[in-house]
């Protein structure tokens, strides 16, 4: 162990531990402005805002000598006997004249800036600058210019903390950005012909501490003082990222990633950012409905039927049918799985269950930085299987339930979906043209759901809540961001009603349960952290 | 007083001085030689110490203990940086090392590697000296045809390649990691320390860098011996423990309002006076100095009081300088503008200030910009005020910079203004009799450009 004194008050840190300055302060709840230092990026320390004071207490004596001059705090690594001033007079004064500096050459143009609110340059000023400007000025220009598809880059608000380059040559390893001139002219720029145009572009705008680099699918939608965020898990890929959804009245306006060691550290992929909009889109099913008598050859229109209703009769056509299979959407949350499957067993003990199919784009793709794409685009894979395992239909996909069912060996066939993307072609929905029931649960129209007799809307990744488990058998619960729309009614709740349960459908109760009676899930008994836990580690122990 | 006779400038003035034969002909690279077949890198480091040399760029940091940095029995590779990028404003005597001599400088090259266990030694060039580039080439192309560069030089198991750089004219290319990023291919940006360059220098290994005059100087107590060069220059002051003393002959570049400028060579501690009176002839026009900048623009100003000075490395701190820097001695005659002489300061380093750090790429451009508006008449006296604080907060003694550029940019404000203060408030009331006592902060902004 090792102890810190920051601000006279005395801290433990690990002995192993290799803590600069802010990080250090930061355990003891001391914030140290910085702009330019980043915890997933090498330290330049060129911002000047972290500059403190520091000591070295003597061990034998306790008599502590003081750095006669400041010292960036980013730079400077803490060890037994470190002292740090946050607070003196001599830091003030520092801080005041970094943020007057910066101040200088930046337009000021705040009612205008998509930073406005979650701005670093704005917070330290209010909290460290000085209300009189002394720097005269020429009117000035904000000029902007594209650096790539996604990016916007507005020239002089940049304090040129030089996060974004550091980014594209660390993390992404693609070394898009560079600084060009010298001196109060510098410049972030692209190369001509070299945009910004990597999977991971959009990170540098969530690194930018200020105005100057803008998400073009978030510039202007919103202010940022009116969103709320909730912690989710991406579902774009099988790395499930954390990340908040950030949203007002149940309309999503971005994504942004939550820092997680475990799974995506700092970052996340544009794919995942961007991948949000099938959330509003006008083509969704947005109603459950059943198909009315039609023709041999013309079969009826689907009519809407109240969720009431969808319970009880959903159940009774199921029932009626006979031999049941179920596809189990690699899409929907561990506890969504849990009761489908529960519901399914309770309608026709000897349902077939399987994994239902999986998305999959290419191939891994992994930067320098230690960030991964996956291929496979579909977030809980994993925690299905699991599911599937604890209803001894462990090994089951999509390619077995399909030839069950073309085997002939079902009558009836529910198949869960909620894929962003067309996911399943005419020849292989003609499979299911035969069965006395077929029930889609999906966002979007698709083959199937042209031969199905209950159409039933799916929740999108935003609108539900549970667990998910990534490629690294890594479980993340989340919460609710958004309702869905009116008219949908996310899985998990049909379910619940469906086993006749009692109450509001809460996911946190069949945790609990699933917790008791499943060993794989044991790790979900006590509410897991919001960073999740790895399933596989809490097995072992 | 016998008058000095002139060591490392001696090629000066002889025909064909630059090359190997002539060269040889003074007795050049017979110490080399000798060293080569009986000494150990060891015993170079030990005379270098000895010698008590301090280094030439500007900083006077103690060359033989700068070697002793260098990690102990470390595998390799271990490269010799020669800064060639002699960019302060007002400083030549690199040049002329390099261009009538450059024979010296290699001898003193190939001496420090020797000494540094360094197979590899780069001279990194400015751009702006073709010249000097074409000779020092020539010179080391007439080194490796005589076996003094190359594998297994005369013999003795040493080898050393040496390869001359050039830079893209840029002045933070003069400071150490600066320098060493540049020649890594990236913008030279100088690096954060620790790690010093002695453990992470060029390419991530260690590295010593040394100026052109230090090399040559090398090579001169190679020759001439350790007793030769502290009979020359200002012992140590023994009331000063960190006083190292101000040993051997140095190269001061004179110019600016002066009958004679020109590089002269002189013991260390020679005073501003004589050196303006004895080599440069004095003032010129027959007009009186009004202040000088003692060793290149960002080591701050004498006043003219302050000429009696001594030009050693402790001598200019005493009145207000910043060090000697490179001995560039820039005489401005009393009809010259403090104003004009501080504006132009400004201008260079604003242009020159490499943008890294906050404190010095916003300060140099402000203070630039209030001297612009104190030219143009719409100057204040809280301008001074402004200007002060800038310089004595500006830079790495304060702590707010990574480099030592911003010293050297808050340094002729700090000396101009607080020097020179009277001339100031008179230009000031002069040129803007309505405003020049307005306190208020600057108004807001009128306008903001549109999107």
């Amino acid at each position: 162990m090792a102890s810190v004194i920051v601000d006279g008050r005395e801290i433990e840190i690990g002995g192993h531990e290799r803590l600069n300055c802010i990080e250090a302060a930061r355990r003891a709840g001391q914030e140290i402005p910085h702009y330019c230092w980043h915890p997933g990026l090498s330290v330049v320390a060129s911002c000047r805002m972290c500059l403190i004071e520091t000591g070295q207490r003597d061990p034998a004596t306790g008599k502590v000598t003081m750095v006669p001059k400041l010292v960036p705090g980013c730079q400077t690594p803490v060890k037994d006997g470190t002292v740090i001033v946050t607070e003196s007079e001599k830091v003030r004064e520092s801080r005041a004249r970094v943020e007057e500096a910066l101040l200088i050459d930046h337009p000021i143009d705040c009612p205008i800036c998509d930073k406005a609110g979650e701005c670093l340059l704005q917070d330290y000023h209010f909290e460290h600058g000085q209300a009189e400007r002394r720097a005269d000025l020429h009117p000035f220009t904000s000029r902007k210019r594209d650096v790539g598809p996604t990016v916007t880059l507005f020239v002089d608000r940049c304090i040129m903390c030089t996060r974004c380059v550091r980014f594209t040559r660390e993390v992404s390893g693609t070394g898009e950005l560079m600084v060009t001139s010298r001196g109060a002219k510098e410049e972030i720029d692209v190369f001509p012909g070299f945009p910004l145009d990597n999977k991971l572009a959009g990170n540098v705008v969530d690194l930018c501490p200020v105005g100057a680099l803008g998400d073009k699918d978030f510039l202007y939608q919103q202010r940022v003082w009116f969103l709320k965020r909730e912690a989710n898990v991406c579902s774009g890929c099988a790395a499930g990222c954390s990340i908040f959804t950030e949203h007002n009245q149940d309309t999503v306006y971005r994504l942004k990633p939550r820092e997680n060691p475990d799974v995506n550290r700092w970052w996340m992929c544009d794919d995942g950012r961007y991948g949000w909009h099938h959330l509003h889109d006008a083509a969704r099913i947005l109603a459950a409905g059943r198909r009315g008598a039609g023709t041999a050859a013309c079969a009826g229109a689907f009519a809407a039927v109240e969720w009431a209703d969808v319970v009880a009769s959903l159940r009774a056509d199921l029932e009626r049918s006979g031999r049941l299979a179920v596809a189990v959407s690699p899409m929907l949350t561990v506890e969504d799985a849990w009761l489908l499957c529960s519901v399914a067993r309770s309608i026709d003990e000897r349902a077939f269950l399987a994994l239902g199919h999986v998305p999959a784009a290419g191939d891994d793709e992994s930067f320098p930085g230690g960030f991964t794409i996956r291929a496979e685009k579909c977030p809980n894979r994993n925690g299905v299987e699991e599911v599937l395992a604890a209803f001894g239909s462990g090994g089951r996909g999509w390619d077995d339930l399909l030839a069950h069912v073309a085997a002939g060996h079902a009558d009836a066939a529910w198949v869960t979906a909620g894929y962003p993307r067309p996911w399943i072609d005419e020849p292989t929905a003609a499979t299911f043209s035969g069965l006395s029931c077929l029930v889609v649960q999906d966002l979007f129209d698709s083959p199937l759901t042209a031969l199905a007799t209950w159409r039933l809307p799916a929740a999108g990744f935003a609108e539900r809540a549970g667990t998910w488990v990534n490629v690294a058998h890594h479980a993340q619960s989340f919460r609710q961001a958004i309702r869905p729309p009116a008219g949908v009614w996310p899985e998990g709740r049909l379910y619940w009603n469906m086993l006749g349960r009692r109450g509001l459908y809460d996911p946190a109760t069949v945790r609990q349960e699933m917790a008791a009676a499943s060993a794989p899930f044991a790790a979900l008994a006590d509410d897991p952290p919001a960073t999740g836990v790895d399933l596989r580690v809490r097995q072992l122990a | 007083m016998t008058p000095f006779k002139p060591v490392l400038l001696e090629a000066v003035g002889v025909p064909d001085g630059h090359t190997l034969a002539s060269y040889r002909g003074r007795g050049g690279y017979a110490p080399l030689e000798a060293t080569l077949a009986q000494k150990q890198p060891n015993d170079v480091v030990e005379m270098v110490k000895a010698s008590g040399l301090r280094g030439r760029g500007g900083a006077g940091f103690s060359t033989g203990l700068k070697w002793t940095f260098l990690p102990k029995d470390h595998p390799g590779p271990i490269y010799l940086c020669v800064n060639a990028d002699e960019s302060e404003p007002g400083t030549f005597n690199n040049r002329i090392l390099m261009e009538d001599d450059p024979h010296q400088v290699l001898e003193g090259t190939i001496l420090s590697s020797f000494a540094t266990r360094a197979s590899t030694a780069y001279l990194y060039l400015r751009y702006e000296y073709p010249r000097s580039w074409h000779r020092l080439q020539a010179a080391i192309d007439e080194c490796y045809a005589a076996g003094l560069l190359g594998r297994n030089i005369l013999g003795s198991g040493f080898s050393l390649d040496i390869y001359l750089h050039r830079g893209a004219a840029a002045y933070i290319c003069g400071e150490e990691t600066g320098l060493i990023e540049s020649l890594e291919g990236k913008r030279a940006w100088p690096r954060i320390k620790p790690p010093f360059p002695a453990i992470e220098g060029v390419f991530k290994k260690p590295t010593v860098v040394n100026n052109i005059e230090t090399m040559a100087c090398v090579a001169q107590i190679a020759r001439r011996g350790v007793d030769w060069f502290k009979s020359i220059g200002v012992p140590a002051d023994p009331n000063n423990p960190r006083d190292p003393g101000s040993y051997g002959p140095k190269l001061y570049c004179l110019s600016g309002h002066v009958e004679k400028p020109g590089c002269y060579e002189a013991p260390l501690g020679i005073t501003l006076r004589q050196l303006v009176d004895q080599h440069g002839g004095g003032v010129w026009k027959g007009r009186r100095a009004k202040a000088a900048i003692p060793g290149g623009i960002s080591m701050g100003l004498f006043t003219e009081a302050e000429f009696d000075t001594p030009l050693d490395f402790a001598g200019p701190g005493k009145v207000g300088c910043l060090g000697l820097g490179t001995a560039a001695v820039v005489v401005i005659d009393d009809q010259t503008s403090i104003v004009d002489f501080l504006h132009n300061s400004c201008r260079f380093f604003a242009h020159e200030s490499c943008g890294q750090c906050t404190p010095c790429r916003e300060g140099t451009s402000w203070s630039l910009r209030i001297l612009e508006r104190i030219r143009a008449g719409r100057g204040r006296l809280k301008d001074l005020d402004i200007l002060l604080e800038l310089g004595t907060t500006m830079g790495m003694m304060p702590g707010s910079t990574i480099c030592g550029l911003a010293d050297g940019a808050a340094w002729p404000i700090k000396n101009a203004i607080n020097k020179f203060r009277g001339e100031f408030e008179d230009f000031i009331k002069r040129t803007n009799p309505a405003g020049w006592m307005v306190t208020d902060p600057v108004p807001a902004l009128t306008i903001v450009g549109a999107h």
